[in-house]
């Protein structure tokens, strides 16, 4: 195991490095000049001339590349454009309100998703399967700012339970914290909630065809403990991948409704800095991205070796 | 039954709302306290914190919290002065001579010195096209004591006083000496001022939220305030630019209270604000706004004047303004190039663009010789008021017969394109269109589109003799009517030779709370002294 872990962390090195060319150039082949927009929109051909100088996009493209690249691997991302802060402050700055969201999301996601999608398998072919199905549909056919936009208008405007938009800190209190994040956990869950609820449901319902399913149910197990320590556990690999993609997608940054709820996460920043072309936020954004999309892989596999005594590394 | 319902629903609400509002209440009484904060949304986020690097609007927003200037004009075009107290010309009109208020400090405590302004213009005066042309005619600056400097000129210069109050874009704004000093090519790090607001650089999270506090020390002029000029009394203890994207999301904030001021929400979403007694939508800049139509001379077809010409003779500004603003509250048709009601306004020579004559304009293709040569037009996709003018172009140049190639991008692609002097087949361009706002554009100085210096030109790079000539005599006249007449040639020659054309006058709708908000004043950029909130 330990070696796995070892194997794979070194395997992300050559993964992150060609991540980083990769961005690099393709950012540098994108239409768009830095310098144009830090000028404003009465620069002059002078004046962007001058920025493009001193921010060194004259230089060629391989030595831009060496000194960036030799700038991170001493731990500097550099520094933004437009902000002129460093990156990484940046991204620390937008990391609390984009792992609040997820979090919240995620638990909301997992306490209703898991049990609907159980219970449509157990009854199967019933009402409520077929309702479970039908809300998984729906959840999956509704764009993520209607939604937002429906739950603002009945919960934020019609009944002043919520507020419109806006983020508060955990340090500000946890009331306002958790008062602020209702409705985009809700409007971000439901897509979730549709996906895993499907998946639950069509994994149980497979594992309830084995026999030793009814080789349990022979022995006098009570439907409960067969359902929950039999079917659930045997059907829970597919699941955990699910759930494992599902928080990559949600750290990785959820533009649209950071956006409709104003929150200030990295999805926002990532947006902003690729209308801004503000190259080294956006580099710094994606290799960040990259290392946790491998981390929660590792993790993801991990997590097969608890839930399924079979696998081994 | 009805009724019952009705009733059911209401306690339902009140029970809803008083369950989650109670333990939001208890929070809010133990923080509360007397500061007085404006939480406002501008048009963008606030990014580059040095207005004389920039032009961006944000950054000259910015600059008229933090920083005040030594002349101002008000709302009548007029000029001040601000940071000054008095200033006399001498009578050759080659020596200006400026003594700055008493009480004037920095919001680190120091006073304000002769240096530091000297140091300020002779930054601003780097970067800016106005300030170049000033800094021209400037021989020698002389600090004669702390509070008292003077600009000594090589020859009259008629514009003098208006460069340094110029309105927008970049503001000649003051800084203390050691700031100013940075090269104009690098941004400054430090955020010192004097203006009426403090810059709180610890609270500013980029992209989320800038703070701005009241100076205690600042002193107000005892005048009105209108525009830049006036006296600057900040009534609030913080102004908090909070960043929110999605413009139904910021109008959703007011109605609800969550913010106090919109800079600009979009003109399809004021509807949602009429019959709100709580909130106010009113035009606060009545000059507005000028949308620009561009050619670019380097390339064919429109290195030839009878081409721009015939491509005149296609637009008018109707269209424009109504396939972009579209409610006629919010546009208007001016032929004036120099914005209507102005002091340099004139109809004459701009009837070309206020009504497409397209059997015309086809006449003078075929005169011309037109061979089918792809004309470029970039269409920028991604700014509300900017989107629709890159089709209308396109439609009323095929109109016309050119052989039209519409290329749609983001605005941040059309900005660095149009700095291509490269063929339209290489990356390069031959239309664009973009809007002004009006104060950068009340002279043919300050206004971009009318230099004609070929290669030192603004994107396009007209290049004509006259045209310079012109601008110069303007520039060198200090007597207000021969300068009226000379602003009315050059706007004359820029229709001739087609330097651009002027697509039409449209407004901002800045909205508010009226219910907490008073004394908001109208200008050219958004302006938080003055306003009073209560609670």
């Amino acid at each position: 195991m330990f070696g796995f872990i070892v194997q794979r962390l070194l395997a992300t090195i050559p993964v992150l490095g060609m991540v980083a060319v990769f961005v690099f150039l393709m950012l540098r082949l994108t239409p768009g000049d830095p310098a144009a927009v830090l000028a404003g929109d009465n620069g002059t051909p002078d004046q962007i001339a001058q920025i493009r100088e001193s921010l060194g996009l004259n230089e060629p493209l391989l030595v831009q590349l060496g000194i960036w690249l030799g700038n991170i691997l001493q731990g500097d991302f550099g520094q933004s454009y437009f902000f002129k802060k460093d990156v990484s402050e940046l991204i620390l700055l937008r990391v609390e309100p984009t792992l609040a969201l997820a979090t919240t999301t995620l638990i909301l996601t997992i306490v209703v998703a898991v049990p609907i999608g159980v219970l449509a398998a157990y009854r199967h072919g019933t009402w409520i399967d077929r309702s479970v199905m039908a809300f998984s549909v729906a959840g999956f056919s509704v764009p993520v700012f209607v939604l937002g936009y429906i739950l603002i208008y009945l919960f934020a405007m019609e009944i002043d339970l919520f507020p419109v938009q806006g983020y508060k800190p955990i340090s500000d209190g946890f009331w306002p914290f958790i008062h602020r994040l209702v409705l985009p956990s809700i409007t971000l869950s439901v897509i979730y909630i549709a996906l895993i609820a499907r998946i639950t449901r069509a994994s149980v319902l497979e594992v309830l065809g084995e026999d030793y399913i009814r080789t349990a149910y022979a022995k006098g197990l009570k439907p409960n403990t067969v359902l929950l320590k039999h079917a659930l556990r045997n059907a829970a690999v597919p699941i955990v991948t699910v759930i494992g993609i599902g928080i990559a997608l949600l750290i990785g940054g959820v533009v649209v409704t950071e956006s409709v709820y104003n929150i200030p996460g990295l999805g926002r920043l990532t947006v902003d800095a690729v209308l801004g072309r503000d190259y080294p936020t956006i580099q710094a954004i994606i290799i960040v991205f990259s290392f946790v999309y491998v981390v929660i892989n590792l993790l993801i596999d991990l997590s097969y070796s608890l839930l399924d005594p079979r696998i081994r590394y | 039954m009805n009724w019952g319902r009705t009733f059911a629903k209401s306690a339902a609400k009140t029970a809803l709302a008083a369950a989650v509002a109670l333990p939001m209440t208890l929070g809010m009484t133990a923080t509360a306290s007397a500061e007085t904060t404006l939480r406002v949304v501008m048009h963008s986020d606030l990014k580059i914190v040095d207005p004389i690097w920039t032009t961006a609007y944000m950054s000259r927003n910015y600059g008229y919290m933090v920083y005040d200037t030594l002349f101002a004009m008000d709302a009548e075009t007029n000029v001040h002065p601000q940071m000054v107290d008095s200033y006399t010309v001498s009578d050759d009109k080659l020596t200006y001579t400026m003594t700055l208020r008493d009480g004037l400090k920095w919001h680190d405590g120091a006073p304000v010195t002769s240096e530091d302004c000297i140091a300020s213009i002779k930054r601003w005066g780097s970067k800016d096209s106005m300030g170049q042309k000033l800094l021209e005619f400037v021989s020698e600056f002389k600090a004669v004591d702390d509070k008292t400097f003077q600009i000594v000129l090589n020859k009259p210069y008629g514009l003098v006083i208006a460069s340094l109050a110029k309105p927008s874009s970049n503001v000649p704004f003051m800084m203390p000496k050691r700031v100013a000093e940075t090269p104009s090519s690098e941004q400054i790090s430090d955020y010192t001022g004097s203006g009426p607001f403090v810059f709180k650089v610890d609270e500013w999270k980029p992209g989320d939220v800038a703070v701005f506090e009241k100076f205690d020390d600042y002193v107000p002029r005892s005048e009105e305030p209108s525009w830049a000029a006036g006296g600057k009394v900040v009534k609030v203890d913080r102004v908090e630019w909070v960043s929110i994207k999605d413009h139904q999301t910021a109008v959703n904030a007011l109605l609800e209270g969550e913010v106090d001021y919109l800079e600009s929400p979009p003109t399809d979403l004021l509807p949602l604000f009429e019959g709100n007694d709580d909130i106010t939508a009113q035009i606060l800049n009545p000059l507005g706004n000028q949308y620009m139509f561009r050619l670019n001379w380097l390339h064919p077809p429109f290195d030839n004047v009878k081409m721009r010409r015939a491509a005149l003779m296609a637009i008018n500004q109707i269209d424009f303004v109504q396939a972009t603003i579209g409610n006629p509250e919010y546009y208007k048709e001016c032929p004036a190039m120099f914005i209507c009601g102005t002091s340099f306004a004139s109809d004459e020579g701009t009837e070309i663009v206020m009504k497409s004559d397209i059997a015309g304009a086809k006449k003078m293709l075929e005169e011309a010789g037109y061979d089918g040569t792809p004309v470029v037009v970039m269409q920028s996709t991604d700014v509300d008021v900017l989107n629709n003018l890159g089709p209308v172009a396109a439609d009323k140049l095929k109109q016309a017969g050119f052989n039209v190639d519409l290329q749609a991008m983001d605005w941040q692609t059309l900005v660095a394109r149009r700095a291509k002097k490269e063929a339209p087949s290489d990356g390069g361009w031959n239309v664009f269109m973009t809007s002004w706002t009006a104060a950068d554009i009340l002279n043919p100085i300050s206004a971009a589109g009318y230099n004609a210096g070929c290669d030192k030109a603004w994107f396009g790079w007209p290049c004509d003799a006259k045209m310079e000539e012109l601008r110069e005599a303007f520039a060198t006249e200090t007597d207000a009517d021969k300068q009226k007449t000379l602003a009315v040639e050059i706007q004359k020659r820029a229709m001739e030779v087609v330097t651009h054309a002027h697509a039409g006058q449209w407004y901002q709708v800045p909205a508010w709370r009226s219910d907490k908000l008073s004394g908001v004043l109208g200008g050219p950029f958004p302006i938080f002294w003055n306003i009073a909130k209560s609670e």
